[in-house]
C-alpha cells in the first residue's frame, strides 16, 4: 500500500519550512517500510486522489494568495472540499489554512473566496495591530483516542481568523492562535486540519504526523496499525520548547 | 547666530556620544557600537545629516539579505588599498543609530571628519531613513532572501521600501543592483540609470531551484520565471515569458569561476573600464557575489581596477562571517549562518572539497538570529547525506549540535539520515567539547547563528584564542 503526499503549490507556497512537513511524513513512512510518493500540485493542475492520500497546503505571501484563490475558485476547490467531506486527510498551514475557510481578505481590502472546508473567515489586521509572531503551545483534544495532547510551533501571520460553525484544532496555552483574542487555534473537521503553526509543525509533533499517516492508511485498510518509532530526539526537542513556554502560561 | 548654535548642539551631541561610548565599552556592552548614535541623535537629530555632508567623497550604502558585512569590508579594503580613508560601521551595527555612531567616532568634537568617504552596511528597513539623512552617492542592493520575515513581513514589500530611497540619490549617483536576483533587478525600474552586476558561469548551474527559492515569479507580472541557469536559491539567469522583464544586461560580470576549497576562489571580471583576473581568499559562490558587488561599488566610487584586484586579494574575511581562529594546536573556522541559502552554500563548500571532518552547528533563536527556526527545514542537508552515501565526505564525523534550538537541529539531521553526534545545548560547553574532540593539527568547522557566534567567540576569547571584536582587525 502506497501513501501519496499531494503537495499543493509546492513551488509557490514554500514559506516557513513547509518542506519539513513533507519530509516528516515521508521519513516516518519510509522508516516503517511504507512506500511514499510526493506529487506536486501546481497552478492549473487538478488533484488526483489515489485512495491513500495526504494533502498538504502550505503558506504563501499575499500576492500569491490571490493567484491561489483564483486557481481554487473552479473545480479544484470543489474537489478539495469533496475530499474533506469524505473524510480525506488535508493539512493546511498558515496561508493554506486561511484559504480552506470561506473567505480571506487581503491587506489591500480585496476579499478572496476560500475553498469552504471550514466555516471561518480571515480579516487583515488593523493598521494599529501587530503581526502575530512567536512560539505557540496548543492543547489539542484528540477525538481518535480521547486524549489531550500538546503541539508546539511558530506562528507569523497578519490575518485574524474568526471561526463560525467549526471546531478549533485546539486551545492556545501560550501564543496567539487564530486571532490573539478568543484563545482558539486552528480548525478541525473530520480529517481536515488547519493551523497557523509552522516551524515546521510535523517534525516537532510526531504524534500528529503519525495520526495523519494512520488516518490516510485506514481509508484503505481499517485494521492498519503503525509500529512505534524511536522518537527520543523529537521528544527532547518538544520538551525543551514546551518547558520554555511553560513560563508564559 | 543660528549656525553657531547649530554647531554648538552638534558638538554637544558628539561629546555626549563619546562619553556614552566609553561607558558602554567599560561595561563591555558589545563594543559600544550603537549607544553613542542613540545618545547623539537625542541631543541633535540632525547629527547624521550634518556630519555626512562633510565627507568630501560622499557616502555609499550596501543593503540586502546576505553578504552586507563581507561586501562592505571588501570595499573598505579596496579603498584602503587605493589610499582613500573610509569611515564604516564595521561591527554589524547597521541601523541608523549605528551609522550615526560610526560618523561620530570618526569626528572631532567640533565635527571635523578624518575620513573622505562613508561606507555603510544598512539594514533593509533602514535604507530610506539613511538615504534621507546621509547624502548617499551609491546605494547597492545585493539580494533579497527570506531571512528575518518575522521582522519585516514580506519580500516584495522590502523591495518597495528600498526602492523608495532611490529618489534621495543625486543625479550622478549610482544605484547598484544584482541582476541575477529577479526582485532586486526589478527595482532598477525605479532607478534612473541602474548599474547591474551578475555572474555568467553555466558550469555552476545547480539544475534546480532550491527549496528555499523566494521569488521565482516575475516581480513585475507574477508569471513563473523561466531559468536558464540557477546558481543558488532564486539567483540565476532568468527571463519572463509573459512581459518585457528579464535579467538585465550586465555592466559588471564575473565568469570562469574556479573554486579552491576553503582556501579561496578565482574568477574573471569584466567591467566598463576593462577586464582582469580576481583572486579572493574566501570559499563559495556567495563570496564571488560579494566580491563582484564590492568591485562594482568601488569602481563606481572611482577606484581603479588594479586597486580593486589588490584589495580583494588581500581581503582576509569579515568579523565572524568567515574567520579562522588559532585555537592552540588546532584551528577553528567560524562560518556564520543566517539563513538556508548561506547554510546551503557552506554545505556545498564542504562537499566540493573543504574536507571538513569536525563540525559544530549552534542554532540560537534570539531576535538577532531570527526567532523562527522553520528555515532549518529548507536547508538541503539531504545533499550532504547524498554526498556521504556516495563516499564523497567519508572523513566527516557526526556533527556536534548546540544552541538554544539544539533539539530542533538534531531532529533536522535525523530526518536527513545524517548521524547526530553530541547534543550539547550550552554553547560554551559545546565549543570546548568540540575542540577537544578535534585532533591536534586539524580544523574544527563552527557553524553558528549570530548570537551563538558571539557566545562561542567569547568562549574562545576567554580561552585566550582570539580578540574582542571591537578591536578591529
Amino acid at each position: 500500500m502506497k501513501l501519496t503526499i499531494h503537495h499543493l503549490y509546492a513551488d509557490m507556497m514554500n514559506l516557513y519550512g513547509d518542506r519539513g512537513n513533507v519530509i516528516s511524513i515521508r521519513k516516518r513512512c519510509e522508516w516503517r517500510g511504507i512506500p511514499v510518493e510526493v506529487v506536486d500540485v501546481g497552478l492549473g493542475e487538478g488533484v488526483k486522489p489515489t485512495g491513500c492520500d495526504i494533502f498538504l497546503f502550505g503558506g504563501g505571501q499575499d500576492r500569491e494568495q490571490a493567484l491561489l484563490a483564483d486557481d481554487l475558485s473552479g473545480s479544484k476547490g470543489v474537489d478539495l472540499r469533496a475530499i474533506a467531506d469524505d473524510g480525506g486527510v488535508i493539512l493546511g498551514v498558515c496561508g493554506g489554512y486561511q484559504l480552506m475557510g470561506n473567505s480571506y481578505e487581503t491587506p489591500d481590502g480585496e476579499k478572496l473566496p476560500g475553498v469552504g472546508i471550514f466555516d471561518l473567515h480571515t480579516e487583515p489586521r488593523n493598521p494599529d495591530e501587530e503581526r502575530l509572531i512567536g512560539n505557540v503551545l496548543v492543547r489539542v483534544r484528540v477525538p481518535e483516542t480521547g486524549e489531550e495532547r500538546e503541539i508546539v510551533g511558530f506562528e507569523n501571520h497578519g490575518g485574524r481568523t474568526r471561526l463560525g460553525d467549526t471546531e478549533p484544532l485546539g486551545e492556545v496555552v501560550a501564543g496567539f492562535g487564530n486571532n490573539g483574542e478568543d484563545g482558539t487555534e486552528g480548525a478541525r473537521r473530520l480529517h481536515a486540519y488547519g493551523t497557523y503553526l509552522h516551524g515546521s509543525l510535523l517534525p516537532k509533533n510526531p504524534w500528529l504526523t503519525d495520526q495523519l499517516i494512520l488516518s490516510a492508511l485506514r481509508r484503505v485498510d481499517d485494521d492498519f496499525d503503525l509500529e512505534a518509532l524511536d522518537d527520543a530526539a523529537e521528544r527532547s526537542a518538544f520538551a525543551s520548547m514546551a518547558s520554555r513556554m511553560a513560563g508564559r502560561r | 547666530m543660528g549656525r553657531l548654535l547649530d554647531n554648538a548642539r552638534l558638538s554637544a551631541a558628539i561629546a555626549a556620544a563619546r562619553s556614552a561610548q566609553i561607558a558602554s565599552r567599560r561595561l563591555k556592552r558589545g563594543g559600544g557600537s550603537t549607544v553613542p548614535g542613540v545618545v547623539a541623535r537625542r541631543i541633535d537629530p540632525g547629527v547624521l545629516a550634518k556630519l555626512s555632508r562633510r565627507l568630501p567623497l560622499g557616502s555609499a550604502a550596501i543593503t540586502g539579505t546576505n553578504g552586507k558585512t563581507t561586501t562592505t569590508r571588501m570595499v573598505s579594503k579596496i579603498l584602503q588599498t587605493a589610499g582613500i580613508r573610509a569611515v564604516n560601521n564595521s561591527t554589524g551595527a547597521n541601523l541608523i543609530t549605528g551609522v550615526t555612531a560610526a560618523l561620530i567616532s570618526d569626528s572631532t568634537i567640533s565635527g571635523t571628519l578624518a575620513s573622505q568617504i562613508g561606507l555603510f552596511e544598512v539594514d533593509e528597513a533602514s535604507v530610506p531613513k539613511v538615504a534621507e539623512e546621509a547624502e548617499l552617492k551609491i546605494l547597492a542592493v545585493l539580494n533579497l532572501f527570506r531571512d528575518q520575515l518575522d521582522r519585516y513581513g514580506e519580500l516584495a514589500y522590502t523591495g518597495k521600501v528600498i526602492a523608495s530611497a532611490f529618489g534621495d540619490l543625486p543625479q550622478d549617483g549610482s544605484v547598484v543592483l544584482n541582476a541575477d536576483d529577479p526582485l532586486v533587478a526589478s527595482l532598477g525600474r525605479s532607478a534612473i540609470s541602474p548599474v547591474y552586476y551578475g555572474v555568467d558561469e553555466p558550469a555552476l548551474d545547480t539544475g534546480r531551484l532550491q527549496h528555499v527559492a523566494d521569488s521565482k515569479d516575475c516581480p513585475v507580472c507574477g508569471t513563473a520565471l523561466v531559468y536558464e541557469t540557477v546558481y543558488m536559491g532564486h539567483v540565476g539567469v532568468y527571463d519572463c515569458t509573459n512581459c518585457d522583464f528579464g535579467r538585465p544586461d550586465l555592466d559588471y560580470r564575473a565568469s570562469r569561476v574556479r573554486f579552491d576549497g576553503a582556501r579561496g576562489t578565482d574568477f574573471h571580471l569584466d567591467t566598463p573600464h576593462g577586464s582582469l583576473e580576481i583572486r579572493i581568499k574566501l570559499p563559495g559562490l556567495y563570496n564571488v557575489y560579494n566580491a563582484l558587488a564590492a568591485a562594482t561599488v568601488a569602481s563606481e566610487a572611482g577606484v581603479g581596477l588594479e586597486e580593486i584586484s589588490r584589495g580583494l586579494r588581500e581581503f582576509g574575511g569579515a568579523f565572524g562571517r568567515v574567520e579562522r581562529v588559532e585555537a592552540g594546536d588546532r584551528e577553528a573556522f567560524l562560518l556564520l549562518i543566517k539563513n538556508p541559502v548561506g547554510f546551503n552554500e557552506i554545505l556545498r563548500t564542504f562537499v566540493t572539497g573543504a574536507d571538513a571532518k569536525h563540525v559544530l552547528i549552534a542554532i540560537n533563536d534570539n531576535h538577532a538570529d531570527g526567532r523562527d527556526v522553520s528555515w532549518l527545514w529548507d536547508v538541503d542537508f539531504e545533499m550532504l547525506a547524498e554526498a556521504r552515501s556516495e563516499g564523497i565526505t567519508n572523513g566527516m564525523r557526526p556533527f556536534t549540535v548546540s544552541g538554544i534550538r539544539a533539539g530542533d537541529m538534531a531532529v533536522r539531521l535525523k530526518y536527513a539520515d545524517l548521524p547526530v553526534g553530541d547534543v550539547i545545548p550550552d554553547r560554551k560547553e559545546a565549543i570546548q567539547a568540540a575542540l577537544e574532540a578535534t585532533p591536534p593539527g586539524e580544523t574544527l568547522y563552527v557553524l553558528p547563528t549570530y548570537t551563538a557566534m558571539l557566545e562561542i567567540r567569547k568562549t574562545l576569547s576567554e580561552l585566550g584564542y582570539t580578540h574582542p571584536f571591537w578591536e578591529d582587525r
